[in-house]
């Protein structure tokens, strides 16, 4: 009997171990170690955010799906990895702090023959002075990056939603909280959300809105923009974000790095160096992402952190981590089968593994500080990226090593669907669709743009806004195991 | 002046982009079109979803 450990139940966590359950027979043990009782569909956390859902309907507890499925479930969060195991024993382990009321602050090692790390990331509020300390949101901002953070962003809504119905104006500031931000998607679909419900509430004349994001362009979206099919047109996706902020009278503010936040302020500076605040009564800024801190010991308890992790905590894998100057960059850079280079049973899926580069092209300003967007890798990818990983592991646990090729899923040959929601209503919503293949652009192959124009376009429209409503569904349900889920793509 | 007009003339940024007109926005909620629509978008969209598996 082998054990796969998993790391983290998100999106790549809960897909890898959820597939690797099916495909290994019952001899084999399948391990999910997350510090949260509860899965997350965080897309519809924007609907949360705005009152519109309740956090019930987006999360589901993990214990009883993984014990339906004959996962083995510890509510921990995993401190540490001993990949060459420890002085009497060659078994690799993990070291793991259990995180459910019961047994909360207990240490357990867990033994493995394969390990996944799908950890997501740290939310790193506190890389910015007053938007949080470490992982916690502070108390300035709002946030929707968890079902908890977004129920409270509701009820903040609602009070700026009260006082202009009293007749006092307010101003909202969404967007990144930092330079090295990702998810742009998040706060550009969640500020659309907030000025629909404005309108709906009758008071969107009494508020301001703002849009400040470290983007050097608006659309750049993490992925150096995209050129899309619109209308007969292959447009830029600057174009098509400026325009649905123009027709909804929303202010920008690019290439903005948050230096500080403060109670109603924040301090910035901008790609050309001048530095600027902006007030607010109401503002939700995305933070940085990095990895989740796990620390790595070799046979004789040296720390290894910096052979299995990059800098920024995040595992490397079978990436091209010299490619060296923009210029130089290449779609065959990004990992195919996301092992790790050093120790072989072990692999990094969705946000936890370490991209090579960025993929939009890196700004610094005059001061010295990068600005710029990180690579988005939630989702779609994380999904995809999760399945072939398992894939891989269930062959080198039934087939052996030798017998095994591994399964890729580069970004660079990997499409995504993005549908950013603006209401929630069947009938007066309405969504912007997008698809862009590939998530990292093949110069090479598609020597234009980056990416095939005939599968990267961009609507807006009820269509969108249906499609985000059935992926809802589905993916809950996918999530759940419910009959047919294997169906379902990722 | 139209309603699409409006805000070309309250920003700089506005004014360089493009905004929907009546047509343009009544097309977004007309629900026989967006059931087309819908259709394509999706077939689309399993045809991104089929290529990157």
């Amino acid at each position: 009997m082998a054990r796969l450990v998993v790391l983290g139940g998100g999106v790549s966590g809960h897909t890898t171990a959820t597939f690797a359950r099916k495909w290994l027979g019952s001899e084999h043990e399948v391990v999910v170690v997350t510090p949260n009782a509860k899965w997350n569909w965080i897309p519809s956390n924007i609907w949360v955010g705005v009152g519109q859902m309740s956090k019930e309907e987006v999360t589901f507890d993990l214990d009883r799906v993984y014990s339906n499925a004959g996962i083995t479930y510890k509510q921990a969060k995993a401190v540490s990895i001993n990949p060459e195991g420890k002085e009497n024993s060659d078994k690799p382990f993990i070291t793991m702090e259990h995180t459910s009321k019961a047994d909360s602050g207990k240490i357990e090692e867990l033994e493995y023959d394969y390990l996944v790390n799908a950890t997501g990331p740290k939310l790193n509020f506190g890389a910015t002075p007053g938007l949080g300390v470490g992982s916690e949101l502070g108390s300035h901002t709002v946030s929707v990056c968890t079902a908890d953070h977004a129920v409270h962003a509701s009820h903040e809504l609602k009070k700026c939603i009260e006082k202009m119905k009293k007749g006092e104006k307010q101003k909202f500031l969404i967007g990144t909280g930092h330079g090295m931000c990702t998810c742009q998607g998040a706060a550009f679909e969640y500020i659309f959300n907030i000025e629909h419900e404005l309108n709906k509430a009758g008071v969107r004349d009494m508020a301001e809105m703002k849009w400040i994001s470290n983007e050097s362009f608006l659309g750049d979206f993490g992925m150096g923009g995209l050129h899309m099919k619109v209308g007969g047109y292959v447009v830029s996706s600057k174009l098509f974000a400026e325009s649905l902020y123009a027709e909804r009278d929303i202010e920008w503010l690019i290439g903005a790095h948050v230096n500080k936040v403060e109670k109603g302020k924040i301090e910035y500076e901008l790609l050309d160096g001048t530095v600027g605040e902006e007030t607010f009564d109401f503002s939700m800024l995305i933070p940085p992402f990095a990895g989740v801190g796990l620390k790595a010991y070799n046979k004789a308890g040296e720390d290894i952190t910096d052979v299995i992790f990059a800098p920024n905590g995040f595992m490397k894998v079978d990436a091209k981590y010299d490619a060296g100057a923009y210029e130089n960059w290449k779609a065959s850079d990004w990992p195919k089968t996301y092992q790790n280079p050093t120790y072989k049973n072990m692999f990094a899926a969705g946000i936890a593994f370490a991209p090579p580069h960025l993929i939009s092209k890196p700004m610094m300003n005059p001061n010295g500080k990068p600005i710029n967007p990180t690579p988005p890798r939630t989702g779609m990818p994380s999904g995809i990226i999760g399945k072939a990983v398992a894939h891989s592991v269930c062959d080198l646990m039934t087939k052996g090593e030798s017998n095994t090729k591994l399964h890729e899923a580069s970004m660079a040959d990997m499409g995504a669907a993005c549908v950013a929601s603006a209401g929630k209503g069947i009938l007066n919503g309405t969504a912007a669709a997008m698809t862009v293949y590939p998530v990292v652009p093949d110069f090479e192959k598609y020597p234009g743009t980056g990416r095939d124009t005939e599968y990267t376009f961009g609507e807006i429209g009820l269509a969108g806004h249906w499609i985000k409503h059935i992926l809802h569904h589905l993916f809950i349900w996918k999530a759940k195991l419910k009959p047919g889920w294997t169906l379902i793509p990722e | 002046m139209k309603k699409e007009e409006v805000n070309f003339g309250k920003r700089r940024d506005f004014n360089l982009t493009m905004i929907p007109g009546k047509f343009a926005k009544s097309m977004r909620t007309c629900v026989i079109w967006q059931f087309i629509r819908f259709l394509a978008i999706n077939l689309k969209m399993l045809v991104v979803v089929s290529k990157s598996h």
